[in-house]
């Protein structure tokens, strides 16, 4: 493809032919890139969808996010207005909270995340022990945190906070439960690695497959630290 | 050129490797894997993304006779006043499941079709960049279908309205308000359907983003592929709000939570608001890929170039950013107040500026070019026309005073219908003659075609055009009756002589597929002289697509690869170019043998997830645990298959997830 300019030019000839073999020679780099599975990429295939997901999912939570702030405060109203009127009010949210219980299971869960890179940086050195030994441990602070979040849910209900009880109720549990159902998922996902690392499907190649896990992982508990942060420690008043 | 020797050879050796992977046999999975790349059951286990495509759209054509049906049920109530052709439960059921079926189940899986069709061999790829993961969207869709309309046999279709506003949705289920099972239905179906829509966007990126051939930079992409990008981008960031919006109504409505319950402090408008936050991209979802298909065959058949390819592309793309920042415009009678009325009103009369760009540049393509007026054409050229009516009074919408007038009624429906019906259908209709000799290697009825359109145009205008005047003169949507004195009795008479006239034209159409699918005219590789790479492979197009991955240079390569330009502008035939000259065509086990050809194989487990998701969504419909354990078993056992079993038989990685 000749440009205006490069007609123009005294040796247009040279110009041309230049630019044909420096197009020629991108080509071969691309077609070595194509047929190798490496074309175009900065980023591989499976990252960049995982990538798009959880930007994805990221907005799936944003609903509920927003639903809960929308809501902050109104079942307190409320619950100030059926006092007003004599009436005892539903328990809410600041009643229940265990703040010192849940920071400590929300620990467990950011380490989670440093056992998560640990067991990477394993498998890229294709030390598989280790490599099962930290997905092993992340999965178990992930089951930690959720055996944490299963107690507080049935501690709350006891004390008769629930899904129903009000606006309060129902943005807390759906909210906090999904973020659980995340997590189980995660766990499930490492687990599956695990099964596939002993049976020796797994090697350095497929580092891939734990670096994509991780990045699933690190983004539930991104999600965490929102959620943690805007339920627990903004005080509601 | 001496410099492209030592790089065949380098791909020749990488072929050969790849060549010799593929040829042993050690079988991983639980189940053997399937083989056969022919034959009926090819189809339920191929990944390949034409088949897939194929699917889509006959799937998508059979839901959209049913939504036609739906939509002639309410016609002939609505032809005469205070008419019983249907009890008031069973019309909202029809309109309800009209536009579920319309938007859900034809609009976005036809368009996931033609996408899944076209992008890889417009952009020289020998298939999308996750083979199975597009084979799950499918079958969600289908699976997703099949469940939504189940409810018609299961307690009542859903009749809250497409857009299920809370709090008729979100009342308790033993409310007696929505009585039966059909909005449970249609929340968890809508959900399953995002899931499936999410993967093949996902898809779609990552293939447009890692999979072009050399030289196939963005800006030389089709219009089309670009188009698919945007909304693949759309669909992506707004399903999942609406997604988080069904989960809200369905807690509501079984599980006694209070979203969008006012009397504790819920927000009815909140889910107004997730709704739309979704619901506007998603027009835009819905109408740029037929904006994409018409940019691609105006300028075949005015044989120029298209004209501003940079700025169509650059106004799709402004209309795609555009589009989060209008969606309240469908809410200016609900009391947001005036600041917020007005922010909206101005984005919206925005959004209209780069669509017009469009429209000017479709018309310069036309301007001078030697048109020839094919049922492709036809379709195209009634596309901008009608599109052109569906836009000016869209931006009379955007005028909220008026707005707050025209909400609710007729004349939104006839806005919307010039929309998506003279512009998406159209454009559809349109490309299913454009590239029908592409896909089965034979032609179309052009008579037949034409008489068609003009069938289809004219029933189109004469049922959506009265609904403008019916609308202004008071006559209300989703209303069972009407009375005599409103005065719209015959509007709405021609209203439903020009439905079933459409019906009539989409019946010829399908004649006329079915009918060339077996008896057409057999046709090369590129009957209509085209500019993009598909129309550089044999028809119909080979398994393996590309037997040499194209180099491309230029925006239309395969244009400018055939004609070159004398001194005065005009195309003339390259040396030693031979249109006549068909490409080469090879068996497919030639294909991987002898040219290294890389082929992702046949697999069970992408439908058996799917399938796992439905049983599991019925459980949860029907309050049957059983079934839901049922359910998520299957996936769980789906999903472990999928795991294990490598992405092309017996290559070193699977990769794919």
């Amino acid at each position: 493809m000749t440009t205006p300019q490069d007609v123009e030019t005294n040796d247009a000839l040279t110009t041309v032919h230049g630019s044909e073999i420096d197009e020629a020679v991108e080509l071969v780099a691309e077609d070595i890139a194509v047929t190798t599975g490496t074309k175009n990429a900065k980023i591989s295939n499976a990252k960049l969808a995982i990538w798009l997901f959880l930007a994805s999912d990221f907005l799936f939570f944003g609903g509920f996010i927003s639903a809960y702030l929308l809501y902050r405060g109104r079942s307190l109203e409320i619950a100030d207005a059926a006092l007003a009127e004599g009436v005892e009010p539903g328990k809410i949210l600041s009643d229940v909270l265990d703040i010192p219980f849940t920071s400590a299971t929300s620990f467990i869960l950011l380490m989670s995340s440093l056992t998560m890179v640990l067991a990477l940086a394993a498998i890229k050195r294709n030390d598989m022990r280790r490599t099962q030994l930290w997905l092993i441990a992340t999965a178990l602070f992930g089951t930690i945190f959720l055996g944490g979040q299963i107690f507080e849910f049935t501690e709350f209900v006891r004390e008769g906070f629930t899904l129903t009880t009000n606006l309060s109720g129902t943005t807390f549990f759906v909210l906090t439960g999904l973020h659980g159902a995340h997590v189980t998922v995660g766990i499930f996902w490492l687990m599956s690695l695990m099964g596939l690392s002993m049976s020796g499907k797994l090697t350095s190649k497929d580092s891939e497959k734990v670096e994509i896990a991780g990045l699933y992982w690190h983004f539930v508990d991104v999600i965490w630290i929102v959620i943690f942060t805007l339920i627990y420690l903004i005080p509601v008043n | 050129m001496t410099v492209i020797a030592p790089e065949t050879k380098l791909e020749r050796n990488i072929l050969k490797k790849d060549a010799n992977r593929i040829k042993g046999s050690a079988l991983t999975a639980l189940i053997k894997r399937p083989t056969k790349t022919t034959g009926p059951f090819s189809w339920v286990t191929s990944v390949d993304h034409k088949k897939i495509g194929i699917l889509y759209i006959a799937v998508a054509l059979l839901f959209f006779v049913a939504g036609g049906i739906e939509a002639l049920l309410i016609r002939l109530q609505l032809f005469s006043p205070n008419s019983s052709v249907l009890t008031a439960v069973q019309y909202n059921q029809m309109f309800t499941m009209h536009g579920t079926t319309m938007v859900f189940l034809v609009g976005m899986p036809i368009i996931a079709g033609f996408g899944n069709y076209l992008i890889p061999l417009m952009i020289g790829a020998r298939d999308v960049a996750f083979p199975r993961l597009n084979m799950f969207g499918f079958w969600v869709f289908l699976f997703g279908g099949v469940f939504i309309y189940s409810s018609f046999f299961l307690g009542g279709a859903p009749d809250g309205g497409w857009f299920g506003y809370t709090p008729l949705t979100s009342s308790p289920y033993d409310s007696g308000i929505l009585p039966g099972n059909g909005t449970n239905f249609w929340a968890i179906g809508l959900l399953l359907l995002a899931v499936g829509s999410t993967t093949s966007a996902l898809n779609f990126i990552v293939t447009v983003t890692n999979m072009r051939a050399p030289g196939m930079k963005l800006m030389r992409m089709p219009v089309f592929v670009w188009m698919m990008t945007i909304i693949s981008f759309l669909t992506v960031f707004a399903l999942p709000v609406f997604s988080a919006a069904l989960i809200m109504v369905f807690f509501d409505r079984n599980f006694g939570t209070t979203f969008f319950f006012s009397a504790t402090g819920g927000d009815p408008l909140l889910y107004q608001h997730m709704f739309w936050i979704f619901g506007h991209p998603e027009v835009y979802i819905l109408i740029l890929p037929g904006m994409g298909i018409v940019s691609e065959i105006l300028p075949v058949f005015s044989r120029k170039p298209l004209f501003g390819y940079s700025v169509i592309v650059f106004s799709g793309i402004a209309i795609g950013f555009v589009s989060w920042g209008v969606w309240a415009h469908h809410m200016f009678a609900s009391g947001l107040g005036p600041v917020a009325v007005s922010a909206f009103s101005v984005s919206t009369m925005l959004v209209g500026v780069p669509t017009g760009v469009k429209i000017f540049n479709w018309l310069g393509t036309l301007w001078g070019g030697s048109i020839k007026f094919t049922s492709a054409m036809l379709y195209s050229v009634g596309f901008i026309a009608m599109f052109t009516i569906g836009g000016l009074s869209g931006v009379t919408h955007a005028v909220s005073p008026a707005d707050t007038q025209q909400t609710d009624t007729y004349y939104i429906i006839a806005h919307f219908h010039y929309v998506l019906f003279g512009g998406l259908v159209f454009a559809l209709f349109g490309g299913v003659h454009y590239w029908f000799p592409k896909v089965f290697g034979r032609m179309m009825s052009e008579k037949l075609g034409k008489i068609t359109f003009w069938i289809i145009f004219v029933g189109f205008n004469l049922t959506f055009a009265p609904m403008h005047l019916s609308g202004l003169a008071g006559q209300a949507r989703r209303t069972w009756r009407y009375q005599e004195e409103l005065g719209v009795t015959f509007l709405n008479q021609m209203a439903t002589v020009g439905a079933f006239l459409i019906a009539f034209g989409v019946l010829l159409l399908v004649i006329n597929i079915v009918k060339s699918k077996f008896k057409g005219e057999v046709t090369g590789s590129d009957p209509w002289d085209a500019r993009t790479l598909e129309w550089s492979i044999p028809s119909p197009a080979p398994e393996y697509n590309f037997l040499e991955v194209p180099r491309v240079s230029s925006v239309d390569d395969f244009w400018h690869k055939k004609y070159e330009e004398d001194p005065d502008g005009r195309s003339i035939l390259r040396d030693g170019v031979d249109l006549k000259e068909e490409p080469l065509r090879v068996t497919t086990e030639e294909a991987v043998s002898k040219y290294g050809v890389h082929l992702p194989s046949p697999s069970i487990w992408p439908m058996i997830v799917p399938l796992g998701m439905t049983i599991g969504a019925y459980g949860l419909v029907l309050f049957n645990w059983y079934t839901c354990a049922i359910g998520v078993a299957v996936t769980a056992a789906g999903l472990i298959g999928w795991a294990i079993e490598p992405d092309t038989e017996n290559a070193e990685h699977g990769g794919a997830h």
